[in-house]
Parts: structure tokens; sequence; C-alpha cells
């Protein structure tokens, strides 16, 4: 056991740096296909501002914070994953399948009903993440509150998430059905989990939350240890259970609420990532934490490229391609656990 | 007083009798109901005085009885559905949404559309027993190869990633071929546009799956009681299941093809007549037929209430109502199934 942890702890350097290689590598594959192709030579070229205007365009304005949106929410999703995972010694939980995706989807969704219009455009995209975040703690909390019984046990939080989150789909439903027809739209595309109408500002938007709250987990990862052992060992080894399980709980919803406020509800990614790390580098939160980020960027990227040019020019939301890829490896999952 | 119910025929009978009654005066409510409120002697009038030269008698007879009569139809397929799996299964969470089929039998009825446009009624009710068919096989190989079977909650969460899987499927296909339209109108859920035509389909498919389903009804109490105490009794499960499975995959398909996706009418109805009727099966079958037929009859009303002028679809309807009570099972359910 021990000589396997080190393995696969020595194997952390050049994993993490081959994950960087092929991030780098997609990053550039996307960069350069799409409706107006443009060669990897000249992708170069254009980020040296030296390309063609209609290159710049294309790759300034629209592909670049597409990707590095994916890059953020991809990590941001994927993190949140691994500490809902790790907290409630649930391998299924996930924020998608918990409810607090759609928790915040309704938020923006009511967001979008009541104040579009009475906001300029570049004051709701900072607001959006508030609500999407105030939505997501709300449906944190009622799913808490709701499955608790004498404590919380795993199933009966994932069965309390299963129904809350119909029971707020329903609700999304109905208003949106009341909405106008623009922002029926806009609402629709992003509830199916789209890196809709990428622009600069929902990366200004989005990457405070993920810059400050990953480095924050990974500076908790050893209380995400203790905290896995169980609650016994963890209180022996002198850790305030109950406070650092709070906020790691709001910290977790934090990251899941503005993901979900830039790239809409994707689901399962959260389950599946933290899944593929444990089995590439073990169980030490401290490697988990950052592989996962490097492994939920780069399938979020992939996805979304997937998803523009497949049956293109049908674009598929990004979020329809990660649950057809990852809906298989949760029934998987699903079969193995007991 | 639930037990004295429990054992006495003529109680039950009474029952039945009393929701017949309001099934009747609902249908009464939901022709009278609408865009353009028309009165309930006027709603008489229409149905035994037929005089086509009323416009008001013209609306009722060509939209609003075969919107009620399918959204009565609808109800009780989907409830006696859940009624059959659940008395199979012997899972409380068990129902046609909650395990996917729904999801399954939408999807079918997407690739029909995408890629044979002109398509008859015929062919996207039987396509859509098809695709419930798949659905339902899917989830019970998940059950059969995971290493102790299905319990509530592997069920759930089967039916959940499966559901997800198959609807996001729909939703690429629907997009591609552009038909996203369509596709909201299925996962919504509605009866507004059933037609007389829709009715037929349903009383046939119905009349056939209700002759399946109240045959095997004596096998399915034994089998409720526990497998082996089935096979004690020398019961044939295999044939029980299969022609169980028959019948939900008719009457769902059938449910799913007019009115869309109608989620927890199948889940909740069951558990409500089991509580009142007992648990024999030759009573919990008829009178789920009938509750699942006033819940959604009623449902479809507030729909076209909620928000008017505008629709609300009424699968949203049933699931603010079936969410509240699938959280009581869930909360309920904690012992079984250790993670």
């Amino acid at each position: 056991m021990k000589s396997s942890n080190q393995n696969q702890e020595s194997r952390f350097p050049s994993l993490a740096g081959f994950l960087i290689l092929l991030i780098v590598m997609m990053f550039f594959v996307t960069l350069s296909i799409g409706v107006i192709p443009i060669s990897p030579l000249d992708v170069i070229q254009t980020l040296m501002l030296q390309g063609s205007d209609r290159q710049e365009l294309v790759l300034f304005d629209f592909r670049l914070p597409g990707i590095i949106l994916a890059i953020l929410i991809g990590a941001g999703l994927s993190v949140s994953g691994v500490i809902l995972q790790g907290l409630t010694h649930n391998d299924l939980a996930d924020p998608g399948i918990l409810g607090i995706n759609t928790g915040a989807g309704l938020a923006v969704v009511l967001f979008i009903y009541f104040f579009q219009g009475t906001l300029g455009t570049n004051m709701s995209i900072f607001i959006m993440p508030f609500f999407a975040l105030i939505g997501a703690l709300f449906a944190a909390v009622l799913i808490y509150a709701l499955a608790w019984k004498n404590g919380v046990s795993p199933i009966r939080l994932i069965l309390v998430g299963i129904g809350v989150n119909a029971g707020f789909s329903a609700l999304l439903m109905i208003f949106q059905l009341k909405m106008d027809p623009q922002d029926f739209r806009q609402a629709t595309v992003w509830l199916s989990g789209d890196i809709w109408n990428p622009s600069w500002m929902f990366v200004a938007a989005l990457l405070p939350w993920i810059g400050i709250l990953i480095p924050y987990v990974l500076y908790k990862a050893k209380v995400l240890n203790v905290l896995h052992m169980g609650d016994d060992v963890a209180a022996g080894l002198g850790a305030n259970v109950e406070k650092e399980r709070r906020m790691l709980l709001i910290t977790a919803v934090c990251l899941a609420g503005a993901s979900v406020a830039a790239g809409g509800a994707i689901a399962f990614l959260g389950l599946i990532v933290p899944h593929i790390s444990r089995k590439l580098i073990g169980s030490l939160h401290q490697y988990i934490i950052p592989i996962s980020t490097l492994i939920g960027a780069l399938l979020l990227m992939i996805a979304d490229t997937i998803g523009k040019n497949l049956l293109s020019p049908t674009q598929i939301p990004v979020g329809i391609v990660v649950s057809i890829l990852s809906a298989p490896y949760f029934v998987y999952l699903l079969i193995k656990s007991k | 007083m639930l037990s004295i119910i429990h054992r006495s025929s003529t109680l039950k009978i009474i029952i039945n009798i009393i929701t017949i009654m309001a099934l009747v005066f609902s249908i009464g409510l939901s022709i009278a109901v609408g865009a353009v409120d028309i009165r309930l002697s006027t709603v008489w009038e229409a149905i035994f005085h037929f005089d086509k030269d009323v416009t008001s008698h013209q609306v009722i007879q060509e939209l609003r009885l075969p919107r009620a009569f399918a959204a009565a139809m609808v109800g009780a397929f989907l409830a006696v559905s859940g009624a059959i799996m659940q008395g199979m299964t012997r899972n409380p969470l068990a129902s046609p949404s909650i395990m996917g089929v729904t999801h399954g039998a939408s999807f079918a009825l997407v690739l029909m559309l995408a890629f044979f446009p002109a398509v008859s009624n015929l062919g996207l009710t039987v396509s859509s027993f098809l695709g419930a068919g798949i659905a339902v096989t899917l989830i019970f190989m998940v059950g059969s190869i995971s290493a102790d079977g299905l319990t509530p909650i592997k069920l759930a969460l089967a039916g959940v990633a499966i559901g997800t899987m198959l609807s996001s499927l729909s939703s690429v296909i629907a997009l591609h071929f552009q038909i996203e339209k369509q596709l909201g109108f299925w996962l919504a859920g509605g009866v507004a546009d059933a037609n007389w035509t829709s009715v037929k389909f349903l009383l046939i498919s119905g009349a056939i799956g209700m002759i399946i389903a109240l045959t095997i009804a004596k096998s399915i109490t034994i089998l409720n009681l526990g497998e082996d105490v089935a096979t004690g009794l020398g019961q044939n499960h295999f044939m029980i299941k299969v022609f169980g499975i028959l019948a939900v995959l008719i009457l769902t398909g059938a449910a799913v093809s007019v009115a869309g996706v109608i989620g927890f009418v199948g889940l909740v109805i069951p558990h409500i007549t089991r509580f009142i009727v007992g648990r024999n099966y030759g009573w919990i079958i008829p009178t789920s037929a009938l509750f699942g037929a006033l819940l959604l009859v009623l449902a479809d009303v507030g729909a076209r209430m909620i928000n008017q002028p505008f629709e609300t679809p009424v699968g949203a309807i049933t699931s603010l109502i079936g969410v509240p009570f699938f959280l009581y099972l869930a909360r309920g359910s904690s012992g079984e199934g250790k993670s």
C-alpha cells in the first residue's frame, strides 16, 4: 500500500507535465479548427499579433475567450466535485446530480426574468455569478436540511438531490415559458450548458472565483485528507470537523455556482473527473486537486470542441456532449459500487 | 379506518364510484375552463344536444372533449404502469419517469421525426414502444450486472444517468435536424394538442394494456410477497414479468406518444392507492387508473389557469406535486441498500 502510494506520488510531476502538454496541444487544435479554419502556424502568428485582421478577430474575440472559459469552468466543476466526494464519502456526489447546478440555474433564470433590461449588459455579467451563487447555496442548504435525519446518510443525500433537482427543473420550465421569446432563447441555450456568447467579460467575471478558490482548496488539501478518513479519526487528530467541513462545503458550492453562472448546467463532469484523478494518482488530495483541475479543463475543452465541430454548422451545447460522454462511465461506477 | 377499507370490498367499490364521479365532474370542469370559459350547462348541451352552428359547441367537440379524455387516459396509463413496476420489483421508487422509460420513448420519437418526418401516428406510437423498451432493457441490464441487484437507490441513479444520456442524445438530434420545438413539446409534456385520432389510439392501446394488467394483477400480488413465496405457490415468474413489462411498455409508450414526458404520476399514484386500498393488485390497478386520471385532468386544468393566457406544461405541474412526495419516500428509504 505504502509503496504504491509513493509510486503514485513520484508519478505526479510527470503526469502533471503530460496533462499540461495535452492542454497546450488541445489549445492550439481548438483555436485552429472551426467554421473558419486557421492553421496552427497562423494561430501562433496571430497570437504574436502578426496575423490578418480577420484572423485576429476570430481568435481574440470568439475562440480565445471560449477556450479560456472552458478551462476555468472545467477546473471549477471538477474541484467542486473533488470536495463534495471527499466530504460526503460518496463516490457518486456531483454538483449536477445533487441539484446544486439546477439551483444556480433557477436563480439565473429568475434574474434574467426580473432584471433583464433594467441593468446594463456588463453589469449583469458581473452580478449573475452572485445570483447563481445564492441559488447554489440555497439548493445546497435545502438538500442538506431535507436529507437530515439524525445525520446525513450519503444515499439519502443523493436521493433528496434528485428530487430537489426535479422540482427546480419544473419551476425553471414554468418561469422560462413566462419569458418573452428573446430571453427564452437565452435561458434555454444557457440551461443546456453552453459556453454561450463567450466574451472577455465572462472570463473576467469568473477568473477571480477560480483563481482564489482553487488555491484555497489546495491549501486545505491536508484537511480534506483527514476528513476523508471519517469524522472520528478527524476529531481524534484535532481537526475542528464541523467548521472545516462547512468551510469546504461553502467553497465547493461557490466553485460550482460561479462555473454554472458562466457555463450553464454541465452535469457529470464534477463526478467523473475526481474518479479518473484518483485512479491516476491515488487518494491524497494535494495531488488529486491539481490533477483534477487539469483533467477537468482538458475534458471540457475537448467536449466543447466536439460540440462545436462534430455536426457543424449545428452547435451542440457542451453540457450535452459531456452528458453523453460521461453517463456510461457513471453507469459503470454504479455497477461496480456496492 | 384504513384497515376497514383494506378488508371490505364494498367500501372499495364505494371509493371507486366516488372517484369516478369526481373524475366526471373534473372532466366537465376541464371542458369548461380555457381561453373562453364556457358554462357547465353549455358543456352538457354540447355533448348531448350537439348543434354544429354554435361556436362553443364546436370548441367543446373538437378541442376540449378530446383533450380532457386524453388527459384522463394518459394519467391512468402512467399510474397503472407505475403500479405494475412497483409491484413486480418491490421497489418503492420504480416508475416510468424515474426509470428513464419516458426518456427512452421520447428519444425514439425524436429519431423518427428526424429521419422520417412523414411518419404516421401509428409509426410514432410503435417507435415510442420500442424506445421505452430499450430504456427498460438498459436499466434491467445494469441491475443484473451489478453486484447486489437493483436497490431502490441504484435504480434511481441508473434511471437518472440513462435518462440524461437519452435526453442528451435527443437534444443533439433535435438541434441538428432543427426540430427543437417538437422536442421541447415532448419533454415538457402536455395534452393541449390531443385530437380524436389520439383519443382513439389511446383507447385501443389502453384496452390491450389494461386487459394484460388486470389479467396478471393477482400474480403481481403474489409476486409482491417475494419471489420465494411466489415460487412456492407454483407461479411462473418469468411469464408474469414478461407480460408485466409488455403492459408497461404498451401503456407508457401510448401515453408518451400522445402527451410527451409527464413525470411523477406513475410514482405518486400507486403509493397513494396502496395506502388506501391495501396490497391487493386486483384493486390497486383499477383504482390507481382512476386516481391517475383524476390527477392528470386536474393538473391539466391547473396548467391552463396558472399563467393565463399561456399554457404551462402539465409535466411541470405534476413534477411540482410529485417532488415533495418523492422527497418523503427518499427520507424513508434510508435503511434499504447501503452505499
